[in-house]
C-alpha cells in the first residue's frame, strides 16, 4: 500500500504528489503576493524566508520523489486511453518535473546570486554554489517569474485532464491518485 | 643676445597667464576605475545603506585660470547598480525603484560651475533619472591636478548632493527617514 504497483499508485507517490501540488500553489501566492509588499510590511523579511525555505524543502522532496519513482512499479496507462493520451500525458508529466527543477534551481540561483547562502528557516544554511555570473539574479529572476506563471498553466492542464478522465471518460485516472488501487477491487477500466 | 631671450621668454610667459587659457578636456578615469559614482540611502533611521553604479562614463573640460568655464556630462548605467546585496540590486533594478528596462541610463549634465578659486564651487546642472529631468546643484571640490607618473597629465575632484527619490517618480516608500539618496561623486579625469 505504501509502495506503487502496477496497478496503481501507493500511499507515498499520492501524498507527496499532493504535498508537492500543495507547495506549488501555495508557493506561487507566496511569491506573487511577498515582491509587493511595502517596506515595514511586518511579512516583508519573513515572506521571503517561508519562500525560500519552503523551496528547498520542496526540491528535496522532488529529489526523493525522483527516486522514489525509479525505484517502485511502474502503474500501467488505463487501457481505455488512446495513444495520443498518452503521448501528451507523458510529454505534460516531463514538462511539469522539468520546469518545476528548473524554477526552483533558477529561484536559488537570484538568491545565491552574491555569494550568499540561503537559510532554511534559520536552521541551517544552503550554500551558494554558483554565483558572480554576469547579470545572475537578473537573469534568473526573469526565468523564474517566467517558469512560474508556465507551471501554473501547465498544472492546470493538468489539473483539467484529470477532471476530464473522472468526469467524461469516466476512467479511474484521477481516483488513483487519491487512494491506493485495491488489487482485489475490480477496476472500471 | 642672452638677455634678450630671457626677456622674450618671460613676456612669452606673462602674455600667456594673461590670456585666458583653453579648457583642458578630461576624459574621466573609468577604465582604471579612479572614478565612482556612489550613492547612500539611510535605513530605518539606524545607519546607511551604501551603493554604487558600477558603469559610467563621461567627459569634463577643466581649467584652474578659468573656472566658471568647466562643464562636465556623465551617463550612468542604472542596470549597473550595486549595493552588495544581489537580492537588494534585483529590487532596485526593478519598477519600484529604477526601473532599468525602461531607463537604462541616468545622465547629469552641467549648465554652470560658480566657483572663485577653482577649488571649491557650486556645480548647476540637470540630472536626469528615471526619466524625470531636475535642475541640481552640486558641491565640488577639486581634489588635485597634475602629472601622473605614466606620463599623462590628470585632474581629480569630489562631488556630493542630495536628491528626493519622490522628485524622480521612484515609488517606493522606505520610510520617512530614507526618502533622499546622497550621492557622491569621484571623478579623476585624463587629459585628452
Amino acid at each position: 500500500m505504501l509502495k506503487n504497483s502496477t496497478q496503481g499508485y501507493g500511499w507515498v507517490t499520492i501524498i507527496i504528489h499532493w504535498l508537492v501540488a500543495l507547495a506549488v500553489f501555495s508557493l506561487f501566492a507566496l511569491g506573487y503576493w511577498m515582491v509587493d509588499l511595502s517596506y515595514y510590511s511586518d511579512w516583508y523579511q519573513t515572506a521571503p524566508m517561508l519562500h525560500k525555505s519552503f523551496g528547498i524543502c520542496l526540491f528535496a522532496l522532488m529529489v526523493f520523489r525522483i527516486i522514489w519513482r525509479l525505484t517502485n512499479p511502474k502503474p500501467k496507462g488505463l487501457s481505455n486511453h488512446q495513444t495520443w493520451e498518452k503521448t501528451i500525458a507523458k510529454l505534460g508529466h516531463f514538462a511539469l518535473y522539468a520546469i518545476l527543477f528548473v524554477l526552483m534551481i533558477s529561484g536559488y540561483l537570484i538568491s545565491t546570486a552574491d555569494g550568499r547562502a540561503i537559510s532554511v528557516f534559520g536552521w541551517f544554511d544552503v550554500p551558494a554554489l554558483l554565483s558572480g555570473l554576469p547579470q545572475q539574479e537578473e537573469i534568473a529572476g526573469d526565468i523564474h517569474e517566467i517558469l512560474a506563471w508556465s507551471l501554473l498553466v501547465l498544472s492546470a492542464g493538468h489539473a483539467l485532464a484529470a477532471l476530464k478522465h473522472h468526469f467524461i471518460d469516466k476512467d479511474s485516472t484521477l481516483s488513483r491518485m487519491l487512494k491506493p488501487v485495491n488489487s482485489t477491487e475490480t477496476r472500471k477500466q | 643676445m642672452k638677455k634678450h631671450l630671457t626677456a622674450a621668454i618671460l613676456s612669452a610667459g606673462l602674455f600667456a597667464a594673461a590670456t585666458p587659457a583653453l579648457a583642458a578636456d578630461y576624459a574621466i578615469d573609468t577604465r582604471g576605475a579612479h572614478a565612482s559614482v556612489n550613492f547612500k540611502v539611510n535605513h530605518l533611521g539606524y545607519s546607511w545603506v551604501v551603493g554604487r553604479f558600477d558603469t559610467f562614463s563621461g567627459d569634463f573640460s577643466y581649467d584652474q585660470e578659468n573656472p566658471s568655464a568647466a562643464k562636465i556630462a556623465v551617463t550612468i548605467d542604472t542596470k549597473s547598480v550595486n549595493s552588495n546585496h544581489a537580492e537588494r540590486d534585483k529590487h532596485i533594478r526593478g519598477k519600484d525603484f529604477l526601473e532599468v528596462d525602461k531607463f537604462p541610463e541616468a545622465k547629469f549634465v552641467s549648465t554652470k560651475f560658480d566657483s572663485t578659486d577653482g577649488q571649491t564651487g557650486k556645480l548647476h546642472g540637470q540630472f536626469t533619472l528615471r526619466g524625470v529631468t531636475k535642475d541640481i546643484v552640486i558641491d565640488v571640490t577639486k581634489v588635485g591636478e597634475g602629472k601622473d607618473p605614466w606620463g599623462g597629465y590628470r585632474a581629480g575632484f569630489e562631488g556630493a548632493t542630495t536628491i528626493t527619490m519622490k522628485d524622480y517618480g521612484i515609488p517606493m516608500d522606505l520610510g520617512p527617514q530614507s526618502a533622499t539618496v546622497e550621492l557622491e561623486f569621484h571623478i579623476e579625469g585624463i587629459k585628452k
